[in-house]
């Protein structure tokens, strides 16, 4: 029985990186979630958008290494960010005016606004694969590492080792800013106040004064900084493929609807949901049972309750179960 | 509803296209295109009934598609006895268990007072259900896959006839459509349209994963083909007559009758299934289904069950798709899992209905015909366009060489543009519903 070994390798292998990829998820489907809540349609161009602000900062990081710019032991990408949040406003706002305004204008109905997504999440495509291929790009640089296998060994003196990538640290610390960041906007400012107040009821909110069309300037602008943000993390985690960011969709959706659609908090409650069943059903457990059952009792099989291919049908098992029981979500959201 | 001069003017208009195709680019490829484009109406045909008669939004039909391809195989491919000795009785066993656990956690779900008593018994038969099939399924997966991995290492179909897979095809996507629908229909549309996302890429993994089931990634191949390959047609003298008639070599005139084959073939189908739409569209039936589509809340005060009738319609739509995907595959002679891609299996699907004409089912098939062609002539179009546009830099600029590299992804940007131009302006599509 080592039950210091079994925590350090489930942390190593699952806890840490699915704390990460929850964290890229909950900024994603916060993007979906007000979306949802203040335009009123389901995004489906949401993960190929996230797909074209990464490549506009992966552009931007190239440009500042071939200058020679970097920020030490960060990786450069960091810098470009306000550059990709800055094309990104600019490309959603413009999507916005010559797309959807005119949906709105003529009061359409909400699958118009799905359909008109589509035809977005098309063109948003094409033009990612016009810049980047279909391949795969790294672009992390700097410090890989903040603390190694080798390193967390020696220090620790258990057989079990633990790393922490710099792109995990970096995607929960970023994540845990712009959450707060994000409440205090909804909570405190006036323009968030707006937004909810439209959320709520649009009515109402346009009788006391509110102009609608500045609120969905807002709610493009927040969403460009949230995609571009996730993206980047996402990107700098685990390389970027424009395919991988149409395959998020699925388990973004899962988590916005989970956490209850149109609720902030429960889009990223949903997130690291979804985030930490998907790895722990796909994860074996072999080692880690290993290590808290006593000598002689260790499993001989794999312990792994799916293959990793069947992450979405996690996702889709969960989707399925909160539709059934739930389909308000878990912080009792707005039913589609 | 018949055609107007105008839609049958839209019709010839794109056979003439279709035609000049054949004089000026070749034959074959303008045969190619018309087989297409018949599987892609039929497809278009299944999404119009969806969306067209009752508004239902459906995002999943590359999995549709894929479920109808996967009973080629099982119908089609001679069974492999080695196989099904090995392991074969472990894994419908195993299965059955799968079933059986799903069906226990349903009847302790359904019996039991809610509270957690029933949570517990919920997780416990799931659990045993779990650690038994595993026991069952596993080790007679990887004694099948074991088999002659090279070239099977899987089951095997039924040995039957190919044609017989294409009703079975719609059998299957039938099924998976009601298991979707039962749990998403009744909730409002967007619902509907993100577990169909979620079950298509699971079929997916499915057929990648479990190589038992039809070799996974490694692809079945030599499915039997419902028509005459062209190897087999080359000796045959009305062919040999025929090329020298028409002037063309042998194995081109051998290769187009073949796939003139197929066209009648597909022709066929479609024009069955269109003759049955219409039918369906202006019966009582397809009035109901419109009614419930335009007015969901006077129909149900009407005392139409909206849920039960959108189930029924999903059901049927998705079969039209189940048939079109096993159609395809036995045309092509082979399931590759890795070629199923949302982008062109589901949402090139719903620009052709959107540009068609929603609700009109010469519209769909019309719209297939013509996004099927943008969708293979916009390739060499924006080669050719990049050509020009990068005519001016030297040859070997790494600016003109990405260019060109990229010609290939305009044919996105062009499907999304055609997308929202006619949402924005022509919303009814090129031949609207009346």
């Amino acid at each position: 029985m080592e039950p210091l070994n079994a925590l350090v390798s489930v942390s190593n292998f699952m806890l840490i990186p699915a704390f990460a990829y929850g964290s890229q998820l909950a900024l994603g489907a916060l993007g979906i979630t007000l979306i949802f809540s203040i335009l009123r349609f389901a995004h489906f161009a949401h993960g190929d958008t996230m797909a074209l602000g990464t490549a506009a900062v992966i552009g931007g990081t190239f440009f500042l290494q071939a200058q020679g710019v970097t920020i030490g032991r960060l990786p450069t990408a960091l810098l470009a960010i306000p550059f990709g949040i800055v094309v990104m406003i600019l490309y959603l706002l413009a999507a916005d005016k010559l797309v959807y305004k005119y949906f709105r204008k003529v009061k359409a109905k909400p699958l118009t606004f799905v359909m008109a997504s589509l035809g977005v999440m098309f063109v948003t495509n094409g033009i990612t694969r016009l810049f980047m291929g279909v391949g795969e790009t790294r672009f992390e640089d700097g410090e890989r590492f903040l603390f190694t296998v080798r390193e967390f060994r020696d220090w620790s003196g258990l057989a079990e080792g633990m790393a922490l990538r710099s792109a995990q640290a970096i995607t929960i610390l970023t994540a845990l800013i712009v959450m707060v960041a994000l409440f205090w906007f909804l909570n405190r400012t006036r323009a968030g106040k707006s937004m909810r107040a439209y959320s709520d009821n649009e009515d109402l909110a346009l009788l006391s004064g509110i102009n609608p069309e500045r609120v969905v300037v807002i709610t493009w602008t927040i969403t460009a900084i949230l995609l571009v943000l996730a993206g980047t993390l996402y990107g700098l985690d685990k390389g970027f493929r424009p395919f991988n960011y149409f395959q998020l969709l699925l388990p973004m959706f899962a988590a916005a609807i989970l956490g209850g659609l149109g609720s902030p908090l429960g889009a990223i409650v949903g997130a690291y949901v979804v985030a930490f069943a998907e790895m722990g059903i796909t994860y074996a457990w072999r080692r880690v049972f290993g290590y808290l059952m006593p000598d002689g009792l260790e499993p001989t099989s794999m312990m792994q309750l799916l293959p990793v291919d069947y992450k979405f049908a996690v996702t889709f098992a969960i989707l399925v179960i909160v539709l059934l029981f739930r389909p308000t979500g878990i912080f009792k959201g707005k039913v589609l | 509803m018949s055609l107007t001069a105008r839609d049958l003017g839209l019709f010839a208009i794109m056979f003439a296209v279709l035609a000049m195709v054949a004089m000026f680019q070749s034959p074959q490829l303008a045969v190619t295109i018309l087989n297409m484009s018949l599987i892609s109406a039929i497809m278009a045909l299944g999404v119009n009934m969806q969306w067209g008669y009752a508004g239902l939004f459906n995002v999943g039909i590359m999995g549709f598609t894929a479920v109808g391809g996967l009973a080629v195989v099982l119908v089609a491919q001679p069974p492999v006895p080695e196989a099904w000795a090995a392991g074969g009785l472990g894994i419908l066993l195993g299965l059955m268990l799968g079933v059986a656990t799903i069906l226990g956690a349903v009847v302790v779900y359904k019996r039991m007072a809610p509270g957690r008593m029933r949570g517990a018994a919920i997780f416990a038969v799931v659990a045993v259900g779990y650690l038994v099939t595993s026991q069952v399924f596993g080790p007679a997966k990887q004694a099948v896959q074991a088999v002659n991995p090279a070239s099977e290492g899987y089951l095997g179909g039924a040995g039957l006839p190919v044609i017989l897979a294409w009703p079975v095809g719609a059998v299957f996507a039938a099924g998976v459509a009601w298991l979707v629908g039962k749990v998403s229909l009744g909730l409002r549309s967007d619902y509907l349209a993100i577990a169909t996302l979620g079950i298509s890429e699971i079929v997916i993994a499915v057929l990648k994963h479990e190589r038992w089931l039809a070799r996974g990634v490694n692809n079945v191949t030599g499915i039997e083909r419902p028509v005459a390959r062209p190897i087999e047609l080359q000796p045959v003298p009305w062919v040999q007559s025929l090329a020298e008639t028409l002037g063309w070599s042998v194995s081109q005139t051998a290769s187009v009758v073949s796939g003139l084959g197929y066209s009648a073939l597909f022709l066929i189908v479609l024009a069955i299934l269109i003759w049955l739409a219409e039918r369906a569209l202006n019966s009582p039936w397809g009035r109901m289904m419109r009614a419930i589509r335009d007015n969901e809340v006077s129909a149900r005060a009407m005392g139409k069950d909206v849920t039960r009738r959108h189930l029924m319609i999903f059901v049927l739509g998705s079969a039209v798709c189940g048939l079109a995907g096993a159609m395809m595959v036995s045309m092509d002679g082979q399931l590759t899992p890795g070629s199923y891609e949302p982008l062109r299996f589901t949402f090139l699907i719903w620009v052709m209905v959107i540009v068609g004409g929603s609700g009109n089912n010469w519209g769909a098939v019309l719209g297939a015909f013509v996004i099927w062609f943008l969708w293979v002539q916009v390739e060499p179009a924006g080669r050719w366009f990049m050509d020009m546009v990068t005519s001016g830099m030297a040859l070997d600029s790494d600016l003109r060489r990405h260019l060109l590299d990229s010609a290939a992804y305009m044919r996105l940007l062009t499907m999304g543009v055609a997308l929202l131009l006619m949402l924005r302006f022509a919303p009814r599509g090129l031949i609207p519903e009346r």
